[in-house]
């Protein structure tokens, strides 16, 4: 197959009384290197895993209208993640006050929110911290699986996805205008 | 020759480097990404499609499911399937329209099935979700036959969370309160809580 004619062509013919040439031959036997070769091809398409799609779980809470049923979160832990458009995340702890005098509403993006998220969780005792997540209208299906994701980048234990307020949405509305944002 | 072989060798170990397996999809999705490296279960498959228009489609994989499922939909929904629609319903490897629908839907050839072109099974809003009526039906199904039930959303990047939330809604009217969502794998960032569990090697729960 590849193995290399090194006898010159044959036409060399051996005469007596004449020296052989001390000429060495330049090409090389490539038998070793093809049979390596396949044998690296076999052993890439036994390991080659088909492109397998993976999956992340998400537990629904089960609705209920009984207040006593529903988890209460603790003020002092609670973080709250708003999904605009366009990848923007804002974000309030703790209530939200949005009064002349304070205003705990602030704007992130996607990229920034991990820092925000894992500030929160150093400052909060571990079982007091839960965030939700409250994506807008205007929120894609990226978003979502990515702020999904950022839970369990950061480990949070307590999340949960809860319907927009229309305070909130407001709020949303007025940011993204003001800044300009493509709608 | 040398350089030949060498070449044919780097080509070959490109290819299969390469390669995706991927077969060609009516519906085409472009699902994001996460570190989820859990891989999707194949069987038992209830899959709920959203495309980037924010239609939905669901598709299943058990074929006796799926019969019962015809029946579910006759009884309950009125779908007026005959005995041939069930067939073709058994055979079919996604439904997408409303139910009304459902026997033109069944009658169009698989190989001119494009997800742009179909209605898709309506969610747009929360008075006129059948996705409700689809998941109920399926739900039951799948309980009158003692099969498992895997649910699966496939979300596109680019759909929006509205559609989304129709579809968790109408998981929630069926009881389902367990699915996953199919997503690329991509690495854990470094630096990350997660990462520091990574590291130690103790076990991450997804």
């Amino acid at each position: 197959m590849a193995e290399m004619d090194t006898s010159g062509g044959g036409h060399h013919k051996k005469r007596p009384g004449v020296k052989k040439s001390k000429k060495q031959s330049t090409r090389v036997d490539l038998t070793p290197m093809v049979d390596l070769g396949f044998l690296l091809i076999t052993f890439f398409i036994f390991t080659t895993t088909m492109s397998q799609p993976t999956a992340m779980k998400l537990f629904l809470p089960k609705d209920t209208d009984k207040p006593e049923e529903q988890n209460k979160a603790k003020e002092s832990g609670a973080l709250t993640l708003l999904l605009g458009s366009n990848s923007a995340v804002y974000y309030y702890e703790g209530q939200l006050a949005v009064d002349a005098g304070q205003n705990n509403f602030k704007s992130s993006t996607m990229k920034q929110i991990r820092d925000i998220i894992i500030d929160k969780k150093r400052r909060t005792p571990e079982k007091d911290l839960v965030i939700v997540i409250k994506p807008s209208n205007n929120a894609s299906y990226k978003d979502v699986v990515d702020i999904l994701d950022e839970m369990t980048i950061n480990d949070i234990k307590r999340y949960a996805l809860v319907d927009i307020l229309d305070i909130e949405s407001d709020l949303i509305k007025a940011t993204e205008g003001a800044s300009g944002a493509p709608k | 020759m040398t350089a030949m072989c060498d070449v044919a060798f780097l080509l070959l170990s490109f290819f299969i480097l390469t390669t995706k397996f991927k077969p060609a999809e009516a519906i085409s999705v472009t699902t994001p990404n996460s570190v989820s490296s859990k891989v999707a279960p194949e069987k038992d498959v209830t899959l709920v499609t959203i495309t980037k228009d924010g239609k939905v489609f669901i598709s299943l994989d058990n074929e006796s499911v799926k019969e019962e499922l015809a029946n579910q939909l006759n009884a309950s929904k009125g779908a007026g399937l005959s005995p041939a629609d069930i067939k073709a319903f058994r055979k079919a490897s996604f439904y997408g329209s409303p139910v009304s629908q459902l026997k033109s839907f069944l009658a169009i050839p698989s190989d001119q099935l494009k997800g742009d072109a179909l209605p898709g099974i309506p969610a747009r809003d929360t008075t006129n979700n059948e996705v409700i009526d689809w998941m109920r039906s399926i739900v039951t199904a799948h309980a009158n036959l003692n099969e498992k039930m895997n649910l699966i959303v496939k979300g596109d990047n680019l759909a929006k969370y509205p559609q989304f939330k129709n579809v968790i809604t109408a998981f929630k009217k069926a009881d389902q309160f367990k699915f996953q969502m199919i997503t690329n794998p991509e690495g854990i960032p470094s630096g990350t809580d997660l990462w520091r569990k990574f590291m130690k090697g103790e076990k991450i729960e997804q």
